[in-house]
C-alpha cells in the first residue's frame, strides 16, 4: 500500500517535471500553464462537472479492465468495445416508433452493454478458439470498430444532405440524459459509475467468481485441477469488460456528445489501461487516479486558447503523463526482479 | 589429459549436493558417471565446466591444481561439454554454429574442417542448412565436431542418447570410442546401464552425492544397480493387503506425446483397491501416464476408460475425470496444483464444489484451520501457498483432496518430504482414504515403490517394460528394467555398430 502511494507520488512528480520541460521548450509560461490547467478543471462547478464527465467513462472502462486483468488478460480491445457500445446504443436511439424516453434510454443502455460485451467476446473467442493473443486480436478489432463507425457516420447514418466528421445528427433533447442545471454531467452517469465501482469491488474481492478469476490469472494449469475451466472464465471476464466499456460508450452518446462522432471513445479505453496499471490492478486508487487524469485532460483543453500555444501541446502533455506512468511501472517491475 | 577430482563437496544452502567426491578420469579412456536422478552427477560436471563453484576440494588436470571460475576458464583448458538439450543457435546454419566459439579462421577453412571431420566420423551434415530444421541427433553431431575442432581434450557427455535415433546412436558410439582411442578424456554421464556397458572403460557410481562404487570393465550389473539404488532393503512389514475389485481404469493402444519419448502402450487395466507404483528414470513416460489417466493429456491414438466411461479426446476429459472422483496431485505443486498469492483459506474456497456467490471467508478459514491441525501444516489460513515449504505444500494438497476420491493419481507424492512426513503421507493415503480407491503413483525412489505398491509398472524410453505384482518381482529386476537391461538385443546392436566401424 505504501509502495503504491510512493509510486503515485513518483509518477506525479515526473508528470509535472516532464510537462514543465515541454512547456519550457515550447516557450510557454510554465506556471501559468499549470494555473490554467487547474482553473480549467477544478476552479468552477461547471468545469468540475466536465471533469466528472470524463471521470465516468474512465471509471467504467477501468472497472471492466480490472476483471480482465484479474484473469491475466490484456484487453487492449477495450477501445473498440467502447465504440461498439456507442454504436449499439445509438442504433436503439435511432429506432423509429418508440415514444417513452425512459424506455428507449434503458433499451439503448442494455444494447450498448450487449454490443460492447459481444465485441469483447469476439476477442476472447479469437484467443480461446483461434489461438490469437488477446492483444493482437483486440488491436485488430479496434481498427474494425473504428472503420465501422466511420462507415456509419459517412454512410447510412449521415446527416440528411451532408456527411461530415462532426458526426451524426444531434439527438432530440428528450433522449439526453438529464444534468443538474449548469452542470455538464448527467446524474445517471455518476450513479452508474459509482454503482459499477461498488459492484466491481463486491465481485472481485468478495465473490467466488472474483477468486476464480484470480486463480486462473495466477495459474491456469492448476485451475484445471480445481475444475475451473480457464477458457470459460477468460470469455466471461472479457465479456464483462466489454459490457462495461459499452456502458462507457452509451454515456458518451447520451450524456456528452448527444450524437455519434468518429472519436466517440476519446481514447478513454487506452487511458484506462494505463490507469489500471498505475493503480497496481487494485480498485482503491482508481477513483482518485481517474480524477487526476480526467482533470488533466479537461484542464489542458483551453491552453491553446488562453496561452496561444499550439493546440497539439495538450496532446503532448497527456503523452508525458502516459510516459511517466509507464516509466514508474517499469521501475516497479525492475524492483520486483531485484 | 587426466582429470582428477579430489574430495569435492558442494552445498546449496543447507543441502549437501556432493560430499567428498573423488575420482580420476584417465586420458584415453571413457569414464562413466552413473546414478539415479539427483545423485549429483550434473552438479559435479557443472563444477568441471565452470558453471558452478565448488564448496570444497580440488580439481587437478595432469596432476596440477586448477581454478575454474567461469565456463570460459574451462574452455581455455580444453574442457568441453555436450549437453542433453542442444545448446546451439537454431536460426544459424550448420557452418555458422560450427564456427562459433573457436578462434576465427577463414570461412573456407571452417568449411574444409567441417567437411573433413564429418567425413571422418561418418556424419552427413549440409553446411548451409539452418540448424532448427535438423534433428536433435544431428545438432549433437555438429556440437561434437565443433568441440573437436576447438581442440577439446576433456569431453563431457550428458545423457547423449536422449532423443536421438538408433541410427544416430550407432554413429555416435564408435565416434566416441575413436576419440578416446586418439587420446581424448571422455566423461559420460548416464543412467542407462546398457550404454555405459558398451562404451565405458571405468565407471563411478554416485548416490545421494557420495561415491558409492568404482569399477573397471567388464561390469557386474547387480553390483552397479545396488550402488545406484541402494542395498536391497530388508523385508519391511507390508501394509495390509487390500482386496481388489472391478476394473476402474483401462487404456488401449495408446500413443501420446509428452516428456522426451512420449508414451506407447498396448493395453493396461487397473482395478479398484490396487496400489500401483510407476517406476522408471526421469522422463521415461510415468508422468505422461498419470496425466493421461487424469484427462490432462489427450492421447494421439487409443482409448482410455475411467469407471467404464470413455474419456473424450478434448479439453473436457479432465473435467469428466474429475467428476468421476479422479484426482491428480502433480510433483510440481506450485507450478501445477497451487496458486501463488492466494491464501490457504481461499484454496479451500476454490476446492469447494458447491456453487455459491460469496467466498464464505469465515467457513473456509475454519476449514483451513482444521486442515492445519489435522495435517500439521506449518502455516496460517491467511498465508499464501508460496509461503509454505515443499512438505507443507504437499500436506495442503492432501488436505484439499476429497476423501471420497476413487482414483488417486500421484506424481512423486513424497518429493521434498523428510522420512517422517513421507510415512505420514502414506499412512493417510492407505488408511484414511477408502480402501476401495485405486492409487497410482510414480516415484524416483525404488524403495518407496517396492514398499507401498501391490503392483509395479516399469517405464523405459516411453514404454512399459515390466508389469508385475510386487510379490512376484524384486529389487534387482525392477532396477534392471529401469536401466533398460531387459532388451539384450539392443546392446548387441550397438556393439555390432562399433565393431562395424572399427
Amino acid at each position: 500500500m505504501v509502495q503504491i502511494v510512493k509510486d503515485i507520488l513518483a509518477a506525479a512528480t515526473l508528470v509535472f517535471g516532464f510537462t514543465s520541460l515541454v512547456l519550457f521548450i515550447a516557450d510557454a509560461p510554465v506556471l501559468d500553464a499549470f494555473k490554467h490547467i487547474w482553473l480549467g478543471s477544478f476552479a468552477s462547478t461547471m468545469k468540475f462537472s466536465q471533469v466528472l464527465a470524463v471521470w465516468v467513462p474512465l471509471i467504467l472502462c477501468s472497472c471492466g479492465l480490472l476483471f480482465a486483468f484479474r484473469a491475466n488478460l490484456w484487453n487492449i480491445g477495450i477501445e473498440g468495445q467502447v465504440i461498439m457500445g456507442a454504436i449499439g446504443g445509438m442504433a436503439v436511439l435511432r429506432f423509429p416508433g418508440l415514444e417513452n424516453p425512459v424506455l428507449i434510454l434503458t433499451l439503448s443502455f442494455i444494447a450498448a452493454m450487449i454490443t460492447g460485451g459481444a465485441w469483447g467476446l469476439l476477442a476472447g473467442l479469437l484467443k480461446t478458439r483461434g489461438g490469437v493473443h488477446e492483444i493482437f486480436g483486440g488491436l485488430g478489432l479496434n481498427f474494425v470498430a473504428q472503420g465501422f463507425i466511420l462507415w456509419l457516420i459517412f454512410g447510412p447514418w449521415k446527416r440528411p444532405g451532408i456527411a461530415s466528421m462532426s458526426g451524426t445528427e444531434l439527438l432530440p433533447h428528450k433522449l439526453w440524459l438529464s444534468s443538474p442545471p449548469g452542470w455538464r454531467i448527467a446524474y445517471a452517469g455518476l450513479v452508474v459509475a459509482i454503482c459499477t465501482l461498488i459492484l466491481t469491488w463486491l465481485f472481485l474481492y468478495k465473490s467466488k467468481l472474483g477468486l476464480k478469476l484470480k486463480a486462473i490469472g495466477k495459474n491456469p494449469r492448476a485451475a484445471l485441477l480445481y475444475d475451473i475451466s480457464p477458457e470459460g472464465y477468460y470469455l466471461l471476464s472479457i465479456i464483462i469488460c466489454g459490457a462495461f466499456a459499452g456502458m462507457a460508450g452509451f454515456m458518451q452518446i447520451t450524456a456528452v456528445y448527444h450524437r455519434l462522432i468518429p472519436a466517440i471513445s476519446s481514447g478513454y479505453g487506452y487511458l484506462a489501461l494505463l490507469l489500471v496499471m498505475l493503480a497496481g490492478y487494485r480498485i482503491v486508487p482508481i477513483p482518485f487516479l481517474a480524477l487526476f487524469f480526467a482533470g488533466l485532460n479537461v484542464g489542458a483543453i483551453q491552453l491553446p486558447i488562453v496561452l496561444q500555444v499550439d493546440s497539439t501541446l495538450s496532446g503532448v502533455i497527456q503523452g508525458c503523463c502516459v510516459l511517466s506512468a509507464l516509466f514508474v511501472l517499469g521501475m516497479r517491475q525492475r524492483r520486483k526482479q531485484l | 589429459m587426466d582429470v582428477e577430482f579430489q574430495h569435492i563437496s558442494k552445498r546449496f544452502g543447507s543441502v549437501k549436493a556432493l560430499t567428498d567426491v573423488s575420482l580420476t578420469a584417465k586420458q584415453g579412456t571413457i569414464h562413466g558417471l552413473i546414478g539415479e536422478n539427483g545423485a549429483g552427477k550434473s552438479t559435479l560436471m557443472k563444477i568441471l565446466t565452470g558453471y558452478q563453484a565448488k564448496s570444497g576440494g580440488d580439481i587437478l588436470i595432469n596432476g596440477e591444481k586448477i581454478a575454474l571460475k567461469t565456463p570460459d576458464d574451462a574452455a581455455q583448458i580444453g574442457i568441453g561439454m555436450l549437453y542433453q538439450e542442444p545448446m546451439d543457435f537454431p536460426h544459424l546454419t550448420v557452418l555458422e554454429n560450427f564456427s562459433l566459439g573457436c578462434p576465427a579462421i577463414s570461412r573456407e577453412r571452417f568449411t574444409a574442417s567441417l567437411k573433413h571431420l564429418a567425413y571422418a566420423f561418418g556424419f552427413q551434415l549440409a553446411p548451409k542448412r539452418r540448424v532448427e530444421l535438423l534433428t536433435v541427433g544431428e545438432r549433437q553431431q555438429i556440437e561434437l565436431l565443433r568441440l573437436i575442432h576447438c581442440e577439446t581434450s576433456v569431453l563431457i557427455l550428458d545423457e547423449p542418447t536422449t532423443g536421438i535415433s538408433p541410427a544416430q546412436k550407432a554413429l555416435l558410439f564408435p565416434a566416441l570410442k575413436k576419440l578416446a582411442h586418439e587420446g581424448m578424456t571422455i566423461l559420460l554421464v548416464s543412467h542407462k546401464l546398457d550404454e555405459v556397458a558398451s562404451l565405458c572403460d571405468e565407471v563411478t557410481v554416485l548416490r545421494h552425492g557420495n561415491v558409492t562404487h568404482h569399477t573397471n570393465a567388464p561390469f557386474h550389473f547387480p553390483e552397479l544397480l545396488e550402488a545406484m539404488f541402494g542395498a536391497v532393503p530388508e523385508q519391511k512389514e507390508k501394509p495390509v493387503a487390500r482386496s481388489t475389485g472391478n476394473a476402474v481404469l483401462s487404456m488401449d493402444k495408446i500413443q501420446a506425446g509428452g516428456e522426451r519419448q512420449g508414451l506407447q502402450l498396448n493395453s493396461f487395466t487397473a482395478k479398484s483397491g490396487e496400489i500401483i507404483g510407476l517406476a522408471g528414470l526421469d522422463g521415461a513416460g510415468q508422468s505422461t501416464f498419470l496425466r493421461l489417466a487424469a484427462g490432462l493429456t489427450i492421447p494421439a491414438k487409443g482409448e482410455i476408460q475411467l469407471f467404464s466411461t470413455q474419456l473424450p479426446k478434448s479439453k473436457k476429459a479432465s473435467r469428466i475425470a474429475g467428476n468421476l472422483q479422479t484426482v491428480f496431485l502433480p510433483a510440481d505443486r506450485l507450478e501445477e496444483a497451487l496458486f501463488t498469492d492466494i491464501s490457504l483459506s481461499d484454496h479451500f474456497s476454490l476446492r469447494d464444489k458447491k456453487s455459491s456467490f460469496w467466498q464464505k471467508n469465515q467457513k473456509n478459514k475454519q476449514r483451513a484451520d482444521k486442515a492445519i491441525q489435522t495435517f500439521s501444516i506449518k502455516g496460517r489460513p491467511a498465508d499464501t501457498a508460496d509461503d509454505l515449504s515443499g512438505g507443507n505444500q504437499q500436506r495442503l494438497l492432501l488436505a484439499l483432496l476429497d476423501p471420497k476420491s476413487r482414483m488417486i493419481l500421484l506424481e512423486n507424492p513424497t518429493r521434498g518430504l523428510d522420512i517422517r512426513s513421507g510415512q505420514w503421507v502414506w499412512e493417510y493415503l492407505t488408511q484414511t482414504l477408502s480402501s476401495e480407491a485405486c492409487i497410482v503413483f510414480s516415484s524416483p525412489e525404488l524403495d518407496e515403490i517396492l514398499h507401498y505398491s501391490d503392483r509395479i509398472l516399469v517405464f523405459y524410453d516411453g514404454k512399459i517394460v515390466l508389469d508385475s505384482l510386487t510379490a512376484e518381482t524384486d529389487h534387482g529386476s525392477v532396477a534392471a528394467a529401469m536401466t533398460g537391461m531387459t532388451g539384450k538385443e539392443k546392446i548387441s546392436n550397438i556393439e555390432q555398430g562399433i565393431s562395424n566401424v572399427e
